[in-house]
């Protein structure tokens, strides 16, 4: 929709003024996006309150839209559910036992008896339990019954990413698990317009998707909101920066890494970037990658999570396959090691912007 | 002696002879601190005790089995015989028979290897009939697979059945699954699964959603013995009770998972014994007693209906027939007990001495329908055998809502690739565009 176009040509214009959101160990700098007059009012609202905003938003437009997870009642363990029992209901907005398993395989069933389920995972690094609900039940559900039953109106929400000292189990980012597993969206935003409008596409969406939110981003990232009912489309990624000489690819947190690398390249080496945000890890948008690829003829990936089998792997293998000939140089990615999340290691096992710009520099000098 | 009372099933559970313990006068002074005699621990509702005891499990007798007929088919109790209609109780028996006809004739085609797999029923007719004729049509059953019965029971045509198993161009799951998967909107019986205990959370949730709609149904949920060691099974028993949910959990509990004896599934109760733990109503029935598991069904439902709760229903019963097509039970049992269910113990010869007994039945009868049934399920066979697959396309479709554009450059490429290959690949036994 309209909303992507000017929120692209805002941020290629309007790339000043960077709000610095913690100078103590923060590995990016957030840069707000902004959208055109004509979207009608804005909110000023930080991460956790678009989502906060959009679940409303759901439940309002929505009457078999039910919200249910661990500590979601009272708010939340980050605020993204806070007001919404008191304004819709008990019976809308309420807590499960402590069970991954069971929170995902109920929303799989609500979902199939008509209504709009969103369930919350409390970090993305506790859904494996719930694995063989998602993969084997969500994914496979319309498939396998030839259409007649599906659990299309299932949403599942989970915080995810690095937060500085999540260590082990409050930092992963399991989307290549995930993104190996026909059936299923996977969705990934980078601030809190992105995040309210992907959210209700997410939820009105006739598949089973799995939102993902950096959850260093809740309080940290914040923008002027549309107040209005919006969605973004699912498998388009955004362009936030134009450039000529290489591409950057990222999604989540590591896009804000990548816009300080946009500036570090061009600083320092006189080297044109151009930005894409994913958005959207399944299905995911290859046209609009492979067309950047074909112009920069360089591709740099960064992710947070390990780099084997990482989904940086997938799109370096398709890239190198479709842009075969336009490629200059091997495609790099600088992602997390092939070890779990470190605590006291973090700065170190980041793919910060100085690892990222690195691989610019061997890139550009190949 | 401590005899503690489980109020709910009256069993009197006898602690060990155990002496009093001495805590001394630090629990006097808390005493004398508390303004409540009972605990006030958020956790639980209890009374205090100064004597240290576990509780035992293994020394009181488990949950009774309820039954309304002997293995004679003679009602034991009146005041529990359903009094349904001779026509009701004739087609009850009829849907178990035809059950049982068509496992025999699929059994067999799976072992001349005309389907891939097959599972049958056996021994566990009575479960399926007895539930299915009580739920209203439009309950929404969640099954593990050995649920065929209550398709049937719902209308499920045996060219249905026949067509899922053959993965042809009739069946509605478009044969993508194995056989015995089965599935129908119409009927209201969601598309089975392999993997166990995946149905259980998700019935939950189906119940969570009809409580909301306020439907005025329930949600039917089956799974095995074996299933309910599952985590899947502990979080759906504590979630339809936490949340309230208007669903009826039915286990079949025939005594064996593949191999493995139910002695080396769990050591409590058997499932029944978790119920109250979970806060659940339970009870225990004997699945080879149609009239048993009917009654225990009706008034499951009444209950989850009317109080909008869960209810366990542990229905005892034996797995005559192996695992599966891909199962040879003499492996691990002995011909001799297997012999002692089917002749001895079977949900239908009981019901012919029901309806024998009350004249409704004779062998003229029993020989016309046997006839009968097995001419409908031989054509009803012979007419999905000839029936042409789905055309290969089908692989990519329902993967998504709508086809995602690298789905589609898949199916392209591999139409390309058909094409040129032509001759490698059973074109002919599927349809075309």
């Amino acid at each position: 929709m309209a909303l992507r176009t000017f929120i692209k040509r805002n941020l290629i214009l309007n790339n000043k003024c960077p709000l610095r959101i913690s100078q103590r160990l923060s590995h990016f700098t957030f840069v707000p996006d902004t959208v055109s007059a004509s979207e009608g009012e804005t909110q000023r609202m930080n991460l956790f309150q678009a989502i906060n905003n959009s679940l409303d938003i759901a439940l309002t437009q929505d009457p078999t839209a039910v919200i249910f997870g661990e500590d979601v009642a009272f708010g939340g363990v980050f605020r993204c559910t806070v007001g919404l029992q008191e304004k819709h209901g008990k019976s809308r907005v309420f807590n499960t036992p402590l069970c991954e398993q069971g929170i995902a395989g109920f929303g799989i069933g609500a979902a199939t008896a008509g209504a709009t389920a969103i369930a919350e995972i409390q970090f993305a690094d506790y859904i494996l339990p719930a694995f063989d609900q998602i993969c084997n039940e969500a994914a496979k559900y319309r498939y396998r019954s030839g259409g007649i039953y599906d659990c299309g109106s299932l949403t599942i929400r989970a915080p995810c990413s690095a937060v500085g000292h999540g260590a082990v189990y409050h930092s992963q980012s399991p989307e290549a698990f995930f993104a190996h597993c026909p059936g299923l969206k996977v969705v990934v935003p980078r601030g809190p317009i992105k995040a309210k409008g992907l959210l209700l596409s997410c939820i009105r969406d006739k598949n089973p998707c799995l939102f993902f939110e950096p959850k260093i981003l809740y309080r940290s990232a914040v923008e002027q909101v549309p107040v209005k009912d919006y969605t973004m489309p699912l498998s388009k990624a955004d362009i936030l920066v134009e450039g000529d000489d290489i591409t950057l690819v990222g999604w989540g947190t590591q896009v804000h890494v990548l816009r300080e690398v946009c500036q570090l390249a061009k600083d320092q080496l006189n080297v044109s970037c151009e930005l894409i945000d994913l958005v959207t890890i399944l299905p995911w948008d290859k046209e609009t990658i492979a067309q950047s690829v074909k112009k920069t003829g360089r591709l740099l990936i960064a992710h947070e999570a390990p780099l084997t089998s990482g989904f940086g792997a997938e799109i370096a293998a398709s890239i190198q396959h479709e842009c075969f000939l336009n490629l200059e140089a091997p495609i790099e990615r600088v992602t997390g090691f092939d070890t779990p999340f470190p605590h006291m290691f973090e700065p170190f096992y980041m793919p910060d912007k100085w690892r990222c710009f690195e691989a610019v520099k061997k890139l550009v000098n190949y | 002696m401590l005899p503690i009372r489980l109020a709910r099933f009256g069993i009197r559970l006898v602690a060990a002879n155990c002496k009093r313990i001495n805590i001394g006068s630090l629990s006097q002074v808390a005493r004398e601190f508390s303004s409540d005699e009972r605990p006030q621990f958020p956790g639980s509702r209890s009374q205090w005790t100064e004597k240290l005891e576990f509780i035992r499990p293994d020394l009181y007798d488990g949950i009774p089995v309820y039954r309304v007929m002997d293995r004679k088919g003679k009602v034991i109790d009146p005041s529990q015989d359903p009094q349904l209609s001779e026509e009701m109780v004739i087609k009850m028996y009829k849907c178990m028979t035809q059950l049982n006809t068509m496992d025999r004739i699929l059994y067999e085609s799976q072992r001349q290897g005309r389907i891939s797999f097959y599972m049958t029923n056996y021994g566990e007719e009575g479960t399926h009939i007895g539930s299915a004729a009580a739920l209203d049509p439009k309950d929404l059953i969640f099954g593990q697979y050995r649920e065929a019965g209550t398709l049937m029971w719902r209308g499920f045509t045996l060219d249905q059945f026949m067509n899922q198993c053959y993965g042809n161009v009739d069946d509605g799951g478009k044969g993508k699954q194995m056989p015995v998967h089965y599935g129908s909107k119409e009927l209201n019986f969601v598309t089975i699964s392999s993997p166990l205990g995946t149905q259980m959370p998700q019935a939950v949730g189906a119940a969570y959603a009809y409580k909301r709609s306020q439907n005025g149904l329930c949600v039917m949920c089956y799974f095995g013995e074996g299933t309910s060691s599952e985590g899947d099974a502990h979080a759906a028993l504590n979630f339809s009770a936490t949340l309230d949910c208007p669903v009826i959990f039915f286990c079949r509990n025939n005594g064996y998972a593949i191999s493995t004896p139910s002695k080396e599934q769990y050591r409590g109760d058997g499932i029944a014994g978790r119920g109250p733990a979970y806060g659940m109503l339970t009870i225990r029935v004997d699945g080879n007693d149609v009239f048993a598991v009917y009654n225990a069904t009706l008034k499951a439902r009444q209950v989850a209906i009317s109080e909008m709760r869960p209810v366990l229903i542990e229905a005892m019963t034996y797995r005559i027939g192996h695992h599966s097509t891909s199962d040879d039970s003499t492996a691990y049992r002995s011909v001799d007990e297997v012999r002692y269910w089917d002749e001895r113990d079977h949900p239908i010869s009981r019901l012919r001495n029901y309806m024998l007994s009350k004249g409704w039945w004779g062998d003229a009868q029993e020989k016309e329908w046997k006839e009968d049934c097995k001419r409908q399920v031989m054509t009803a066979f012979a007419r999905a055998e000839k029936k042409l697959k789905p055309n290969w396309k089908e692989i990519f479709t329902d993967v998504y809502h709508e086809m995602p554009s690298h789905i589609r450059e898949q199916m392209k490429q591999m139409e390309e690739h058909v094409q040129k290959y032509a001759e490698h690949y059973p074109l002919k036994n599927f349809t075309k565009d």
